[in-house]
Parts: C-alpha cells; sequence; structure tokens
C-alpha cells in the first residue's frame, strides 16, 4: 500500500533535522493560521491560486525564489560552519550522511529553486509588459509551469522529514547515483524533484519564446525590443535547446535505478563519461540562462538610474546572441581531468575564454552607460555597481580555469567553489535582487525602503567577499570541496573568516526581510502613484503600478528601443484614447493548481514505490489535459464600459498629480538632442 | 601552499601558466576597476558640473576598444593553451634520462591501492617514490568516478571504473607530501588521502627491498577485502602481488558484474 514508506522513514531521533523539519512545519502552520485567521482562502484561491495573470504568476514565482533562498541559505551556514570546526579530533556536529545530503541540497535548491524560480518570475511580471502585450501566449502553460515548480521544490522540503535527500551531490554523477551504491530514497527525491521543475522550466521556454516572437506591440522589431526582453529570448531559446537534454539524461538515470538499465552503471556497458558530457551539455547553457536575464535587468537599471540611452545597443544584443551560441561549445570544462586528448581539452579551452570577449564588451557598455549619464544611487544600481567590479574578478578566475592544465590543479578545489559562487552570486543573484527591487513597485504599487536596501546591498557585498576570497586561497592550499572533516591545520583558519562572511550574509538577508517589513508597513507613504516611479524608459512603465488585469487599454505604438521615453518626449505618453474597446482575457483555472498537487502526488509515488499512487497521479495529469483540451469557453470579455471606469480612474490620478499636463510640457523641453557619437 | 611550493616540473609549470593567465587578464580587469569607481563618481547625479548627454550611446572607436583589446587578449591567451595543453598533457611521456617507474593505481572505497608492477609490490594508502625518475601512473577505480590528485606534483586526474587513465609525473625533490582523492565518492571521502614519500633513488630501493619482504600477499581474495568500504583504512604493504591485478579490476566491470545491482554494504547505513 505504501511502498517502501514506513514510519521508520522520519529521523526523529536526529535533532537537527527534527529541527529543520520543526521550523519548516511552524512556519507553514503559521501561514494557514493567519490566511484562515483572515478568512483569506477565498481571496487566495480566487485571485493566486488559480490565476493565469503573469503579473500573479511572476510574483508567486519570485515568492517560490525567496523561500527557497532562505532554505538554501541555511544549507550554506551549515556547510560553513561544519568546515569551521571539523579540523582534527573535532568533527563537527554534522556526520557524513548528513553533511552529503546538506550541500547535494544546497547546490540543488539554489539553481532548480532559488534561480530559476527567480528568473521565471521576472520574465513573467516584466516581460509582457515591455512588450506592449496584455499576456502571454499560453497563460494556462504558464500556470502549469508555476505549479509543477513549486511542487517540486516542496518534493525537496518534504525530504527533509520523510526519507533522506541525495547524498551525491547537485550533479548527481554515476555510477555514485546508481542503486549499487546509493540504494536509499535520497536520490530518487533529487531526481523527481528536478524532472517535475525541469517541465515547468521547458514550458517557460517554449511560452516566452512564442510571446516574444509574436505578440509584441506594434513597431517593435526585434531591433528595438529592450535589452531586458532580447535576454529573455535568448534565455528561452536556451531552455528550450538545454533541458530536454537534462530531462533526458536523468531519465536514463532514472531507468538504470527502477528498471535495472546499464546506461551509466560501472559495469554491464555504461558510460559515467556520458552522463558527465550530457550533464554539462545542458548544465553550461544552464549557467547562462540564469546570467542572461540578470544581464537584462543590469541593462535597463543602469539605462534607468543614468537617465541615459543603454550605451552600444546593437552591441549588447550581439554580444547576447553570441553568450547564446558559444554557451553550448564550452561544456567540456567542467571535466578536463577525465583525460581527454591535449587537442580537445584546448579546443574546449580556448571556446571557453572567447565567452569573455562579449561578456567583457557588455560590462563596459554598461559602464559607457553611466558616462555622461546622472547615476543616482538607488539600490538598483548598487547592485549593479557591485555586480561589475565583483563579475570581473569572478571572470578572471574563470579564464585561469579555462586553462586545462591550470584546471588540472584547480579543479575540484574550493578555488572553483570560490569560482561559481563569484559568478552566480554577483552575475545571477544580485541581478534578480536589483530587478527585485527595481520592478517592486510595478507588481505592487509601493516601493521597497531603500535605507534597509542598502543595508542589505552592502552586507551581501562585503560578505560575499568575507566568504568567498578565503576559498581562493584554500583552492592554493590544497582543499578539496565537498569535505565534512579535514585534518590539515593551515585551511581552518580560511575556513573560520569564511565562515564569519557567512555571518555577513546573513545579516544582509535579515535586512531584505526587514525591508519587507518596513516597506510593507510604510506602503503608503511611498506609493508609485504614477506607474513610473523612477523615470523609467520601457512599456512597463507606461501603464499603472498595478497594471490593471489587462496590462494596456489600448495596445502603444512603438517608435524608438526606449519606446516610454520617447512617449514622454513626443508628448503621447499619458494621452487619454478617445474610446476603449471590450478586452478578451483568459478565464482563471484551477486545473493547473491540481495538476501541480497530482505531480507532486506521483513524483512521491515514484520515490517511494507507491504505484498506485503513481498511476492515480500519472491519469490525473493526463486527464486534466484532456479536460483542458476539450474546453471551449477558457476565457472572458472585460466590457468596454469597465476598461473605461478603471482608466478614467488612473486618469483621474494622473490629473490630480498634474502629471498628465506635464507629460506635454516636459516634450517641450526635452527636444531630442544632436548625437553626440564619436 | 602546496600549488606555489611546487615539487616537480610539470606542477611549476602549471604555476606559472595559472599567474601568466592573471597577469593577461588584469589588463581588462584594471581598466574595469578604475573605470567603475571613476564613472559613478564622476556622473554622480548631485555631480551639476559633469557633461549630461542623454542620447548618447553610441561610438564606434569605442566599440572597436571593447571587442577588439579583450579578443586580443583570448587570441594571446588561446595560443596559450593550445602550446601548454599539449605540453602538459597528463599522458606525455616525461623527457629523463631515468627509465620510467609503473605504478598502478585503483580507487577503492574509501583507500587508494598502488601497485608497482615491476617489483611486485602493493600498499595501501602509502605512495613511495624515488625523486627525478618519471612515474608513469595507470590509474582506474574499483568503486565510483574519484579523481587522483598530488597537488605538489601537479596534474590531477580522474580514476574511473572500467577505464584506464594515464598520467605521468616527476618529483625534483624529496621530501612528504599528501595525495587525495578529488572527486566526492560517498561517506569516506574525506579521508580518503595518501601519504606521499619521494627520496633518493638508493633510499627508493632500500624501500623497495624492505616491502619485498612483507607477508602480505595480494590477491583476488585480499582484493575483495579491500573491496570492502572502511575509511581511514591503515597502510598495509603487500610483497607478493598477483599478476595482472590492475587489468583485472578493469575487466571486472566489463565481464562479471552484470548481474543485478545489490546493496553496497556500508554505503547506506
Amino acid at each position: 500500500m505504501l511502498g517502501k514508506l514506513t514510519l521508520s522513514a522520519v529521523p526523529y531521533t536526529n535533532p537537527i533535522i527534527m529541527g529543520a523539519v520543526g521550523f519548516s512545519v511552524i512556519c507553514a502552520a503559521v501561514i494557514v493560521g493567519a490566511i484562515t485567521y483572515n478568512r483569506k482562502w477565498d481571496y487566495l484561491w480566487k485571485e493566486w491560486l488559480t490565476s493565469v495573470d503573469h503579473k500573479r504568476i511572476g510574483v508567486m514565482y519570485v515568492i517560490l525564489a525567496l523561500i527557497m533562498l532562505l532554505r538554501g541559505f541555511s544549507d550554506a551556514i551549515m556547510m560553513r560552519s561544519q568546515q569551521a570546526i571539523a579540523f582534527g579530533p573535532n568533527h563537527g556536529y554534522l556526520p557524513p550522511h548528513h553533511y552529503d545530503q546538506v550541500f547535494s541540497a544546497h547546490g540543488t535548491i539554489m539553481i532548480f529553486f532559488m534561480a530559476m524560480p527567480f528568473m521565471a518570475g521576472l520574465l513573467n511580471l516584466v516581460v509582457p509588459l515591455q512588450i506592449g502585450t496584455r499576456d502571454v501566449a499560453f497563460p494556462f502553460m504558464n500556470a502549469v509551469g508555476l505549479w509543477l515548480t513549486v511542487m517540486a521544490a516542496m518534493l525537496v522540503m518534504v525530504s527533509l522529514g520523510v526519507g533522506e535527500f541525495s547524498k551525491a551531490g547537485w550533479t548527481g554523477y554515476p555510477p555514485l547515483t546508481e542503486l549499487k551504491y546509493s540504494p536509499g530514497v535520497g536520490v530518487d527525491y533529487w531526481i523527481w524533484a528536478i524532472q517535475i521543475s525541469g517541465i515547468g522550466s521547458l514550458m517557460t521556454g517554449i511560452n516566452f519564446l512564442v510571446t516574444i516572437l509574436k505578440m509584441r506591440a506594434p513597431g517593435m522589431t526585434l531591433m528595438r525590443m529592450p535589452v531586458f526582453t532580447w535576454t529573455a529570448l535568448c534565455t528561452s531559446i536556451l531552455i528550450i535547446l538545454a533541458f530536454p537534454v537534462l530531462t533526458v539524461t536523468v531519465g536514463l538515470l532514472t531507468l538504470d535505478r527502477y528498471v535495472g538499465t546499464h546506461f551509466f552503471t560501472g559495469g554491464g556497458g555504461g558510460d559515467l563519461m556520458m552522463y558527465t558530457n550530457l550533464f554539462w551539455v545542458w548544465g553550461h547553457p544552464e549557467v547562462y540562462l540564469l546570467v542572461l536575464p540578470a544581464f537584462g535587468v543590469f541593462s535597463e537599471v543602469t539605462a534607468t538610474f543614468s537617465s541615459k540611452r543603454l550605451f552600444g545597443y546593437t552591441s549588447m544584443v550581439m554580444a547576447t546572441v553570441a553568450i547564446t551560441l558559444l554557451s553550448f561549445l564550452v561544456w567540456l570544462h567542467h571535466f578536463f581531468t577525465m583525460g581527454a586528448s591535449a587537442t580537445v581539452n584546448a579546443a574546449f579551452g580556448i571556446s571557453t575564454m572567447v565567452i569573455a570577449v562579449p561578456t567583457g564588451v557588455k560590462i563596459f557598455n554598461w559602464l559607457f552607460t553611466m558616462y555622461r549619464g546622472r547615476v543616482r544611487f538607488t539600490t538598483p544600481i548598487l547592485w549593479t555597481l557591485g555586480f561589475i567590479v565583483t563579475f570581473t574578478l569572478g571572470g578572471m578566475t574563470g579564464v585561469v580555469l579555462a586553462v586545462p592544465p591550470a584546471d588540472f590543479v584547480l579543479h575540484n578545489s574550493e578555488f572553483l567553489i570560490a569560482h561559481f559562487h563569484n559568478m552566480l552570486i554577483p552575475g545571477v543573484l544580485f541581478g534578480f535582487l536589483a530587478g527585485y527591487t527595481y520592478w517592486f513597485p510595478k507588481a505592487f504599487g509601493f516601493q521597497l525602503d531603500e535605507a534597509w536596501g542598502k543595508r542589505a546591498f552592502w552586507l551581501w557585498l562585503s560578505g560575499f567577499y568575507v566568504a568567498f576570497m578565503p576559498l581562493y586561497v584554500l583552492g592554493f592550499e590544497g582543499m578539496p570541496r565537498r569535505m565534512d572533516h579535514y585534518n590539515n591545520p593551515a585551511w581552518q583558519p580560511w575556513l573560520v573568516i569564511a565562515a564569519f562572511g557567512v555571518v555577513l550574509i546573513a545579516a544582509g538577508i535579515a535586512c531584505q526581510i526587514a525591508q519587507l517589513v518596513v516597506s510593507i508597513r510604510d506602503r503608503r507613504s511611498v506609493v508609485d502613484q504614477t506607474g513610473d516611479i523612477w523615470n523609467g524608459r520601457t512599456l512597463e512603465w507606461a501603464v499603472a503600478s498595478p497594471p490593471p488585469v489587462y496590462n494596456f487599454a489600448r495596445i502603444p505604438v512603438v517608435h524608438d528601443i526606449d519606446a516610454f521615453t520617447d512617449m514622454k518626449e513626443r508628448g503621447t505618453a499619458y494621452v487619454r484614447p478617445e474610446r476603449y474597446y471590450p478586452i478578451h482575457m483568459p478565464k482563471n483555472s484551477s486545473i493547473p493548481f491540481v495538476m501541480g498537487i497530482f505531480a507532486f502526488a506521483f513524483g512521491f509515488a515514484m520515490i517511494w514505490h507507491i504505484w498506485w499512487l503513481a498511476i492515480v497521479g500519472f491519469l490525473v495529469e493526463l486527464g486534466s489535459l484532456i479536460v483542458r483540451a476539450s474546453m471551449e469557453d477558457v476565457g472572458y470579455e472585460i466590457p468596454a464600459a469597465e476598461v473605461e471606469r478603471i482608466e478614467s480612474q488612473r486618469f483621474r490620478k494622473l490629473d490630480g498629480m498634474g502629471v498628465t499636463q506635464r507629460a506635454g510640457r516636459r516634450a517641450a523641453i526635452l527636444q531630442p538632442q544632436p548625437g553626440l557619437a564619436d | 601552499m602546496p600549488l606555489l611550493d611546487t615539487a616537480g616540473p610539470i606542477g611549476s609549470a602549471e604555476k606559472s601558466l595559472i599567474f601568466t593567465a592573471i597577469g593577461l587578464m588584469l589588463v581588462v580587469a584594471i581598466p574595469v576597476f578604475v573605470l567603475t569607481a571613476f564613472i559613478a563618481w564622476r556622473y554622480r547625479a548631485s555631480n551639476g558640473k559633469a557633461t549630461y548627454a542623454p542620447k548618447w550611446s553610441h561610438s564606434w572607436k569605442l566599440e572597436c576598444i571593447v571587442w577588439g583589446v579583450p579578443a586580443v587578449i583570448i587570441v594571446i591567451l588561446g595560443h596559450l593553451v593550445w602550446t601548454d595543453t599539449h605540453a602538459l598533457s597528463p599522458d606525455k611521456r616525461l623527457a629523463s634520462s631515468e627509465k620510467p617507474i609503473t605504478v598502478d593505481v585503483v580507487s577503492l572505497n574509501w583507500k587508494w591501492l598502488f601497485v608497482y608492477p615491476r617489483d611486485h609490490i602493493a600498499t595501501v594508502n602509502r605512495l613511495v617514490l624515488p625523486a627525478n625518475v618519471p612515474v608513469d601512473f595507470h590509474i582506474t577505480s574499483d568503486t565510483v568516478l574519484s579523481a587522483f590528485f598530488i597537488p605538489r606534483l601537479g596534474s590531477m586526474i580522474y580514476a574511473m571504473p572500467g577505464m584506464q587513465t594515464k598520467l605521468d609525473l616527476v618529483a625534483d625533490r624529496t621530501g612528504a607530501f599528501t595525495g587525495r582523492n578529488y572527486q566526492f565518492s560517498g561517506r569516506g571521502y574525506s579521508s580518503m588521502h595518501f601519504g606521499v614519500t619521494v627520496t633518493s633513488p638508493a633510499q627508493y630501493r632500500a624501500w623497495v627491498n624492505k616491502a619485498q619482504a612483507s607477508k602480505n600477499v595480494l590477491d583476488a581474495a585480499a582484493l575483495r577485502r579491500l573491496e570492502a568500504p572502511s575509511t581511514a583504512a591503515p597502510v598495509v604493504i603487500y610483497s607478493s602481488v598477483e599478476p595482472h591485478i590492475f587489468e583485472h579490476v578493469i575487466d571486472s566491470f566489463t565481464t562479471a558484474k552484470v548481474a543485478t545491482p545489490k546493496s553496497h554494504a556500508g554505503s547506506e547505513t
């Protein structure tokens, strides 16, 4: 009836795990209690859980990402504190079987359940607004993707208290992940969590590729798309090309574990090198599909807060496309030490370095955007400046690792750990946090507190350097990654410093929580009245904050890269249209949420070999799709009068603030100036 | 620091390559650091004296520099990568007047077995090498993916089940070093290290002779005992080693082990 699942799967004798489980359960109970007390279940269900509105879905993705950031960071605290003390006779507080789960969960969570949802959230929130459309191409599929991702994350959370998580690292290299060496359910949790979320990610990729290619406002040619949209387009292409590789690779590993095939086993004709290659054929594009949207955020933020056009738009686009293509040609640099011929290693070393060129171009173009600008030092621009300096450093160490003989001595060492955190923390997280601060007022209609935001930034930045610079040194000290214990006295001082860095980062995260609390408390004093709180340049700032469900009452016509700046200058930004038309929008649906629940049931059942439940889960998924495909009435119409009512309300507010008139005046002042090129 | 205090030409060459790469990259990185600080300060919104050109967004001159200079650096680095990757390829025979010795390396859960086929001796978790004599390592794994690395000598390489990788190293000084597994391989990974002693050729010969007097026999039964997972295994020295034991370990993955996977005792507790 319950497969392999018995009561002994709950590690109730382990106080650390039970503490974590208890804390998670209490948090969940508090949230459920608060919703019940405030009688918000109905609101939650109607407005959020069944919503197909891309803005709502975006917000829910970001909430998931922030929660999982806390979970992944808790793992980081445990690793750093364990390594700070586990020297010589002291074995620390985490035995290997626990420590190994912690670092495996940290990597899996940060990549699949923090970075990916954060990225999907920003794409959802911003892209349709930036390209002047009312929704994504496939709103229903969008919601399915969200709930698959959320439920996959819940699988990882459940592994905390029911069974165990993988002890084989986030990359899941066989044969360690084969049944022979990992007979427990940990690897299965890892497998089904990334399989289910992987399908969700693929849906996001397909959705945004089609949305961006087919639904742009009239006049927005490809070369007039905002850079963030360009990076979203390239990321979608990368997702579509890369994620199926991961799905198939992990699928083959699943067959090895469930039906006894020998794709990657040590014996029986299995080839672990095949897995390593396939994994990184997905894995390296994965890094770039996370980094590119962050680059897009930096481009938007730099131009907006420098009150200036982005320098070298064409160059930026070319660099983005170049990175997209090159990202598929570098995967072998993850295993130069596998014994490939010198020619193969050298070729991949060079292809890796070539990526540094378009990336360097972007860095300089951001700097030249600020050059002759009027830089306002808001929180998003601080994240950007912190990124530029820190990411450049990480790029340097990346080029070092791209030299195969240098990698021969630095591979799998703490130097490698320092390097990729030096890319992903500034290059992905700082970017997403900049985007979070930048677009928060758009999503909610009020601004995040600047003082707490700046405190968070400085603590994060200094914490990053204190936590990761010692790891570069440890690389030269010959310390490998993933050690739960060591005997080398030279390592401990550096690990203690690194642990202190984690304390600083923890303080930074505390500031971010405080920022959220303070901002919500003071939400009436930092309201975004106009929808254009930063003097933005792109179309998302042309609508109210938060935008109405249909985004644009009338689809705008685009004449320039900085479409909204152009509208403001020509005095067409806040012009009330002569008449409104009815707007057709997709209806909310409970099917995506139900599919998420049953995807969770299916994954859980597969992990514990509860076959009947797996069959039920699978049939419900299939049935849901058939039911949905047979539905004809999936949309509704907002009458023109209702649109007019909502828009009139906004224009009354704008009139009251004098924005509508001011828009006309500004157009007179800011006549297009002759270019100062060359 | 083992990677800086190298004890062999391979490690030294790799060390200098790291610094060359960092040096070349600084040509780009330093301007970025300086420009970031300068531009952000100079063009701060409160500085009304700085030029403001909100429409300025293109310059052929700057575009050529930002594409050109990094490209030139990558061409130089690329050339360096090509030549040095070939020169430092792990399987490349080292030029030496001395005849190389062969050591077969087997990664086990969670210990290292070293077989000296010519002298019919073997050791667990202990490697003794003569200085200035090239060592021709043949490496495999009797368990999961592992990585063999002696930081002070240079060049890591994977140990893979059913396969053989090759690594040629030479120590140019005597001393006691540490080597270890650099690829996470399960519960006992952290303690999977071994001592390396590099001695003079004469002392090495004496050690071999002493080892050959050991009473321990490394046959199929002894290998099976070694295959049982254990951590922090003590140093053992074997005198009579069954011939081709290294090849047997490799072949065991391509022939016998097709049976249904069985739980490896100890990998799950």
